[in-house]
């Protein structure tokens, strides 16, 4: 259940915050916003072995899915007997900053769509081939492949008008409380990012290296697959993959991170 | 899909101690969990992995369920002559997979 | 009866694919008491001979953010000749439902007696690496790990 608040100047929401917690009753709902030079990725809380991980293409597990997704980039596929190659030419060259600026504006969706959307959205205009299944390999390698290209980038959210509605949406989601815990995105990432939850350092979430090579997975996932570990660690019903909710959430959390660089494909863990 | 990757030097000189790199896709389930039902997830692990030099082995491990998912090896050898590294990996469920990578020794 | 401890069962829960529910329903398989299997398979390994401390270098992280997922880099002085190399290099873990790590067989041609991988530690817990000498020694090294685990895992 969403709550409206007003917005307030962020002086007086801090202090509401810093009084409320005095008398240890959490009734703020909206997180305060974390200053942009005070944003940082969660590679820098990283193990020094997994950050050696993710800085090395030759140890990086995340290669093996990268390397298929080249292979797949070149492969004609669907009734159009397309490949990816064929109207996109070199990847390293046309994919340039591509995943640092999704999710994008899609009018055939009228609204929001992130880079695996689009690459499914590509396959069926373009290659008359069926969509990938969420989280299956052949698309987490091709999203892995082509996030690659915009290693090193910062991320830019387009300007676009069409995504204000859209950005609003997630950053109510991300502010709402839920599930049995009932807190919300902002209360751990917003406002106790750096502190320790059971033993665990809190990110701020700024998700700069989707998708990543989870140990806990053992294997390359998306962000919505975070994004719905997230939610069961609250104990509340994830979204399904592909739900407007998830796609909003993935659009105002790279908002947040503007600015911030791609890292594609990290290591967490 | 899901070939391995080899890493070597491009070229050695002869009698150099020089590092192989080696990553493979795969899931190494170790046999130990459960599903919510509670039946048991078959053991389904890479049991073996060598590597020779022009047809001698240089290197081999005996894996067990406590490798991780996708094993990784970094091992080294001395550069003798140039030729082919080959590297297989076989396990459970007839699982057997292999690669080869050229090396130049000047 | 399977461990009992509060980390090694949210584990069992966590690799039983449910949200750390309370474990009462989940088991592992029924363990011994593991530093002696260790101890047993080391045995198994090196039979009668002794094991001497030294020459061995075991680097593992001392505090490590997830188990599942552990480096591992060992490393033997040894000169690597033809008459004094290291044949064998073999990893054991105390806590783990198997005692076994992996066995790697090096020889002279490996030039350095030196190796890495990942492993997985299933909680805090001690780890040995065993070196076997072509002239027949024994040579070993451990290292004590401290396994925490993830945060927001996969309840569906």
């Amino acid at each position: 259940m969403s709550r409206r608040t007003p917005r307030v100047p962020p002086i007086i929401s801090r202090v509401t915050t810093i009084v409320c917690l005095l008398f240890a009753i959490a009734s703020s709902v909206h997180g305060t916003d974390i200053p942009l030079d005070q944003r940082r990725s969660g590679y820098l809380d990283l193990g020094h072995d997994s950050k050696a991980m993710q800085d090395d293409d030759t140890i990086n597990p995340a290669a093996l899915w990268v390397q298929d997704g080249e292979a797949l980039w070149n492969q004609k596929t669907g009734a159009a007997s397309r490949a990816c190659a064929d109207c996109h030419q070199d990847a390293t060259i046309s994919m340039k900053g591509v995943a640092a600026r999704y999710p994008a504006f899609s009018v055939a969706r009228n609204g929001p769509i992130n880079l695996e959307q689009r690459i499914n959205l590509c396959r069926s205009e373009h290659q008359q081939a069926p969509p990938l299944a969420s989280e299956s390999r052949e698309l987490l390698a091709l999203s892995a492949y082509v996030g690659r290209q915009s290693r090193g980038m910062q991320i830019a959210p387009p300007d676009d008008s069409r995504l204000v509605p859209f950005v609003e949406a997630g950053r109510k989601l991300f502010n709402r409380r839920i599930g049995q815990i009932d807190m919300s995105c902002a209360q751990c990432h917003d406002d106790n990012w750096g502190k320790k939850l059971a033993g665990s350092l809190i990110p701020q979430a700024q998700p700069t290296g989707y998708p990543i090579y989870r140990l806990e997975w053992q294997s390359l996932g998306s962000l919505q697959r975070r994004l719905r570990n997230c939610m069961s660690g609250l104990r509340a019903e994830a979204y399904e993959y592909g739900a407007p909710e998830n796609v909003n959430l993935e659009l105002f959390l790279m908002w947040r991170a503007r600015g911030l660089r791609v890292e594609t494909p990290a290591v967490r863990p | 899909m899901a070939r391995p990757l080899i890493n070597v030097p491009a070229k050695v000189k002869r009698g150099q101690v020089f590092e192989i790199k080696t990553l493979i896709s795969h899931i190494m389930e170790p046999g130990f969990r459960f599903t919510t039902t509670g039946d048991k997830i078959p053991r389904d692990i890479v049991t073996t992995f060598s590597c020779s030099y022009n047809g001698e082995e240089i290197f081999r491990a005996d894996l067990y369920p406590a490798i991780s998912a996708n094993p990784f090896f970094d091992f080294f050898t001395v550069a003798t002559e140039g030729g082919t590294l080959d590297f297989k990996w076989v396990g459970d469920n007839g699982f057997s997979e292999t690669a080869s990578a050229k090396i130049v020794v000047e | 009866m399977g461990e009992t401890r509060p980390g090694a069962t949210r584990r069992a829960v966590m690799l039983g694919g449910l949200a750390g529910s309370l474990a009462a329903t989940i088991r592992l398989e029924p363990a011994l008491a593991t530093p002696e299997r260790m101890r047993a398979a080391i045995r198994n390994v090196v039979g009668e001979a002794s094991i001497r401390k030294g020459r061995v270098d075991l680097e593992v992280p001392p505090l490590v953010e997830n188990g599942n997922t552990v480096s591992l880099a060992v490393s033997v002085d040894s000169p690597m000749t033809a008459t004094d190399y290291v044949k064998a290099i073999h990893v054991f873990n105390e806590k783990n439902p198997q005692p076994n790590v992996i066995s790697v067989h090096l020889g002279p041609r490996a030039g350095r007696a030196k190796f890495s991988t990942r492993f997985r530690l299933a909680d805090s817990q001690i780890v040995t690496a065993i070196a076997e000498m072509s002239d027949g020694t024994f040579w070993s090294a451990s290292a004590d790990v401290i396994v925490t685990l993830a945060a927001c895992v996969e309840g569906i």
